[in-house]
């Protein structure tokens, strides 16, 4: 199977878009998923495939609290999401649910819609197999893969 | 090396003496915010993970907001599941309607908020707290559930930024303006993850309420939160309202920011964002176009205060909206709309053709109370402007003061409160 990359070189993308308040009166992750980046891209749903990357530019998931933003791209099948840089809440909401948010400054840029992409979390690398090209990432912080190898953050204060 | 009022406070709330920017930390939370929307998910996580017992209930406030009153049966099936959690687990601070309203119009206004706490709440805008001198975030669902359960919550301790705040309002120009004018100027992620701290002539000078207008916005440039050292204003609006005990905490003078700003506010002038960012800032002077609106909100956890509906009340009186400018005026919370209702102000809306409806969040982030339609134009009182926000993703939203939402409504389009104001 292979992941594909659904770039959008655009900053600011916000929660509204990606899981649009009307939809919020319904919280699990298959109703949700049914409208994912919406607001954006109406054909999003119609492409994305289980295990496919979203690429996007600076401050990706700005506004509200909504974890929901998560839910409904990993609903979708969305497995990473790779920003030049995350908004606050937005980037807890990832952490806390064992979902890759990776920063990568520019990516978007360099990735096309449709690239064949691959993640090495070890090793901080991201592949891209139809260009033929590698980029390097910023590390996940020590904490956040403890998270992520728990499952989540409540799974990990579970065992604590 | 000083620490700053966040760093202070923070370092309590994990018993070390200091903390420093960078510092993965687990702090004791005071006061846990719960509404609607991202709580249920929260409950359904705990039970699953058999993570039942709540740590602290007596730190739980729950303030059902968003789409309330419900406004189909989902949102109703949500509420009743809290009603059941809330009612199970004798949860005391609980607003449901008749007491309700937007959750960060309540949590102060009903003395839940003091100096020196950790407040979270499952809502981007809680830093509206920090103008009370407590440290005040959004988190979302999960650390919500992990907060109930443990009482405790990760952070990473942020970096401040310290907005100096010199002069005077000029007429007609509110701390509104002055927050939008700032995330103007330093952009929607001009502060990503950093505190944002506000001093200066000009908070000395601001209401209480004024106050949190400014707070609630720091998440419209990306800060963790907003923060502004108590002082005689804040004792004498807490005093009768907070009942516990808390300790006021300031930043030492040798703190360290990673930026200071020094913004003198005296030749300020109305700012509206413009579509679709708040970040879209105009000086009123300089917007040359006619944008003619189809609608006039004014409510929010932003600007649906009592001092918010008094500021529009006085432009509105004696005179009529504009015949294709639909106003609905929503205060934020159950007291501002008795209060509103004793001053008479409810009467100068209606009287002006406006709607005044229940408190909610409602149309502000698009839910219910007033959806725009494709090719609608809207001045808000709100704090966000994105794509979609109040309704079609083909209306459009533009963000201004109380003032200038009320004599906007009254012409038709955006327009100058000063006008109405000699
Ligand atoms: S009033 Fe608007 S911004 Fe404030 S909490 Fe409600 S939806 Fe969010």
């Amino acid at each position: 199977m292979c992941a594909k990359a659904h770039v959008y070189r655009r900053d600011h993308i916000n929660t509204d878009e990606i899981i649009p308040a009307r939809y919020l009166n319904d919280d699990t992750e298959a109703a949700l998923a049914k409208h994912a980046m919406e607001d954006l891209d109406v054909n999003f749903i119609k492409t994305v495939a289980q295990g496919d990357f979203v690429i996007a530019g600076e401050d990706f998931g700005c506004g509200s609290s909504r974890e929901h933003a998560v839910w409904a791209l990993r609903g979708a099948g969305v497995k990473v999401v790779v920003a030049d840089s995350f908004a606050r809440i937005f980037y807890r909401n990832c952490l806390n649910n064992g979902f890759l948010a990776i920063e990568c400054k520019g990516l978007s840029q360099k990735v096309d819609s449709g690239d064949e992409m691959e993640i090495d979390v070890t090793n901080s690398v991201l592949t891209n197999k139809t260009k033929g090209k590698e980029y390097r990432f910023i590390p996940l912080p020590q904490f956040a893969l403890d998270i992520i190898e728990a499952g989540g953050l409540l799974d990990y204060v579970g065992k604590k | 090396m000083g620490s700053t009022i966040t760093e202070k406070i923070l370092a309590k709330h994990c018993n070390q003496d200091t903390v420093s920017p960078g510092q993965l930390i687990n702090a004791d939370i005071d006061v846990i915010m719960c509404h609607d929307v991202t709580t249920t998910p929260a409950l359904t996580m705990l039970e699953e993970k058999g993570l039942t017992e709540i740590a602290r209930p007596d730190s739980i406030v729950v303030i059902p907001d968003h789409f309330v009153p419900n406004k189909d049966i989902k949102s109703a099936d949500m509420v009743a599941r809290i009603r059941r959690w809330v009612k199970a687990n004798q949860i005391q601070k609980f607003y449901d309607l008749g007491r309700h309203g937007v959750c960060h119009g309540i949590l102060p206004e009903q003395g839940h908020v003091a100096p020196g706490l950790t407040i979270i709440g499952a809502d981007s805008h809680t830093c509206t707290h920090g103008a009370l001198g407590a440290f005040s975030t959004g988190i979302g669902s999960t650390d919500l559930a992990a907060a109930i359960a443990t009482g405790k919550l990760w952070f990473k301790v942020p970096e401040s930024i310290l907005f100096n705040l010199k002069g005077k309002l000029p007429e007609g120009v509110y701390s509104k303006d002055v927050i939008l004018e700032i995330i103007t100027r330093i952009g929607v992620d001009g502060a990503l993850y950093k505190a944002m701290e506000f001093r200066g002539e000009l908070i000395d000078s601001l209401s209480i309420e004024a106050r949190m207008t400014i707070c609630n916005m720091a998440i419209e440039a990306g800060g963790k939160s907003g923060i502004i050292e108590a002082d005689d204003k804040t004792l004498a609006y807490l005093n009768g309202r907070y009942k516990g005990e808390f300790e006021v905490v300031t930043s030492d003078p040798d703190a360290e920011y990673s930026k200071t700003y020094d913004i003198d506010v005296s030749a300020l002038e109305p700012v509206v964002s413009f579509p679709h960012l708040p970040s879209n800032g105009k000086k009123i002077s300089e917007i040359r176009e006619d944008v003619k609106l189809d609608q006039a909100y004014l409510g929010s956890c932003t600007n649906g205060r009592i001092e918010d509906l008094r500021i529009a009340a006085e432009i509105l009186k004696g005179r009529k909206c504009h015949p294709e400018t639909r106003m609905i005026v929503v205060p934020a919370t159950t007291d501002i709309w008795k209060q509103a209702s004793k001053e008479g102000l409810i009467d100068i809306f209606m009287e002006a053709g406006a709607t005044v409806t229940a408190a909610t969040c409602g149309a502000c982030l698009g839910g219910h109370n007033g959806i725009l339609a494709a090719g609608e134009k809207c001045i808000s009182s709100t704090n966000r402007n994105f794509v979609g926000r109040m309704g079609s993703p083909k209306s459009e939203v533009y963000l201004g003061s109380p003032a200038t939402v009320a004599a906007s409504a009254i012409a038709g389009q955006i327009t100058d409160p000063r006008k109405y104001l000699q």
